[in-house]
This record gives C-alpha cells, structure tokens and sequence, in this order.
C-alpha cells in the first residue's frame, strides 16, 4: 500500500471510520430491533465506502468489484432481517407461498 | 501508515463486538453483531490484500449464515436462557491467559507480514506462479491451484458442504403450519 496518499482520501477514510465506530455504539445500545437494523444496514454501506478508499489509496481497482459484492450481500441480508421482524418468521403461514430457501436466495 | 490505522480501528471494532456478542443475551441483537464482526473481518482482510478470503467471509459470513440464524431464531425462542455460574472463573481463566501468552510467543519468530523471504512464499509458491499459466491456462494463479491442481480436494469440500447444506434445509426447512405444530409431521411435499 502506498505511502502518500491525497489528503481528501484520508479524511474519507478518517470519516468512514468514526461513522462506523457511532453505527458500532447504535447496534450495541439500540433500544428497539429498527435501531440496530438500521445500524447494521449503515455499517454495511460504510464498509463498501471503505473498501472503495482503500482501493483508491492503494491503486487496487479490482477492490471495486468486491465493494459491489458487499453491496448486494448487505441488502440481500437486510432484507432477510426484515422479512423476519415483519412476519414474525420466515415460513409463511397463509396464502403466501415462500420457502426459507427463497429467502436465503434473497 | 494509513492501512496501519485501519487495521488497528477495524480490530478494535472486532474486540469491541466480540466482547458485546458474549455479554448480550438477546439473541436477535447478537445475530447482527455476527453480522457486523463478519463485515469488519472481511473489512481487516481486504486490507491485508487478502481478496478471495473477504469474498468468502462477505458471501458466507455476512450472507447466508446470518440468514441461516435468523431463521434458526425463527423456530426458537429469541432470549437466551440465564443460567446460574456453575464454576470459578480462575481455572479457565488461567488456562486461557496461559495458552493465549504461548500463542503470542509463537507468533515473536514468525516472519513480518508480506516478507518475499518466508518459507510459504518460497516452498512451492514460484513453482506454481512459474508453472501455472503454461499448464493450465487459467489466469488467476489461486483458482488454478483450488480448480485445477487440487481439483478432487475442491471436489470432495463442495460435497461436503452440499451435504451440509440439505441437512440444514432438512432441520430448519419446510413450512409449518398451526395445526403441524399440534400434531409434528413431515409435510410430504418437502424436500
């Protein structure tokens, strides 16, 4: 990784990383599940930005395809999360038709 | 200098939500501080140019066993069950501190990170950098080794984890119904 990097991606770096540390202390002390959703879907996305200034900081373009696939993973995720506050479970009791392994492919 | 700093915040963030996972009991909460642990890893091996290790971690980690234990929760009651401390903390903790220190002595004579003289960059590493486009045309040097050198290795982990897979489709699949639950039965249209 190379030493000098701009000034501006360090201080995105700076900001990702105290956005992630206030994302950490809401999922540690959330009071209600929304709250802790809600961080965790926040600490999804700071990774991808994180990751992107890394790979910008380090010339490794390829790192972008990962911050993509962590992209789609964390609103794959969210979704399953949400899915089981909503219904109380990922079985569907009525008409709707949806197994647990459709939810796991999102 | 930079790639220190976010190593060190990322594996304090990994201390601080390990200590949290272990001290909660509502389980919910703990699932998505899994998941949070799980992206900060893949976040430390990123850094450490680790790529297809934090592919793995992001798509197994953070993916599906966070869906596989919210499920799970589903099934099952959403508080851990407080239990009365049976034991002394002293022994383990002696014996944690004392494996924990041999460990850190292990790690004093390992070579530095990233080190071109190591004995895994130096023992069959060039063979396979040299070797591995001439023989097997694939491009990226580690999905020869996995695809191509130890194809029947990769053969033998997928059927491994397949069969991980339909045993776990198996216990926690199939739907339930009210009067299922009343009257437990495998639903003939499962599988």
């Amino acid at each position: 990784m190379s030493m000098e990097a701009h000034p501006m991606l360090l201080a995105a770096t700076a900001a990702i990383l105290v956005t992630l540390l206030l994302a950490l202390v809401r999922a540690l002390r959330g009071p209600t599940h929304y709250d802790r959703i809600a961080a965790i879907n926040m600490f999804g996305t700071k990774t991808v930005l994180l990751i992107a200034v890394v790979a910008f900081i380090s010339g490794r373009m390829d790192l972008l395809d990962i911050a993509l696939v962590y992209a789609l993973i964390n609103f794959i995720g969210v979704i399953a999360v949400l899915r089981l506050v909503a219904h109380g479970e990922f079985h569907s009791t009525g008409s709707e038709d949806i197994e647990p392994g459709e939810a796991d492919r999102g | 200098m930079i790639d220190v700093i976010i190593n060190v915040t990322l594996l304090a963030f990994l201390a601080i939500t390990a200590v949290a996972i272990i001290r909660m009991s509502n389980l919910f909460a703990i699932i998505m501080l899994f998941s949070m642990f799980s992206f900060l890893s893949a976040g430390v091996f990123i850094v450490m140019d680790a790529i297809d290790v934090a592919f793995t971690e992001a798509a197994v980690g953070t993916g599906v066993s966070t869906v596989l234990m919210l499920a799970t929760l589903a099934l099952t009651k959403d508080q851990k069950e407080k239990q009365p401390v049976a034991h002394r903390p002293w022994l383990p903790l002696t014996v944690v501190i004392v494996t924990g220190s041999a460990l850190v002595y292990g790690t004093l004579d390992i070579p530095p990170f990233g080190d071109p003289d190591a004995p895994a960059q130096t023992h069959v590493a060039p063979e396979y950098l040299e070797r591995s486009i001439p023989e097997t045309g694939v491009q990226n040097v580690v999905t020869s080794v996995l695809a191509s050198y130890r194809g029947f290795d990769t053969l033998g982990e997928v059927t491994v984890v397949f069969t991980a897979g339909i045993a776990v489709m198996l216990l926690i699949g199939g739907r339930r119904r009210k009067e299922e639950l009343e009257q437990p039965q495998g639903d003939p249209d499962d599988a």
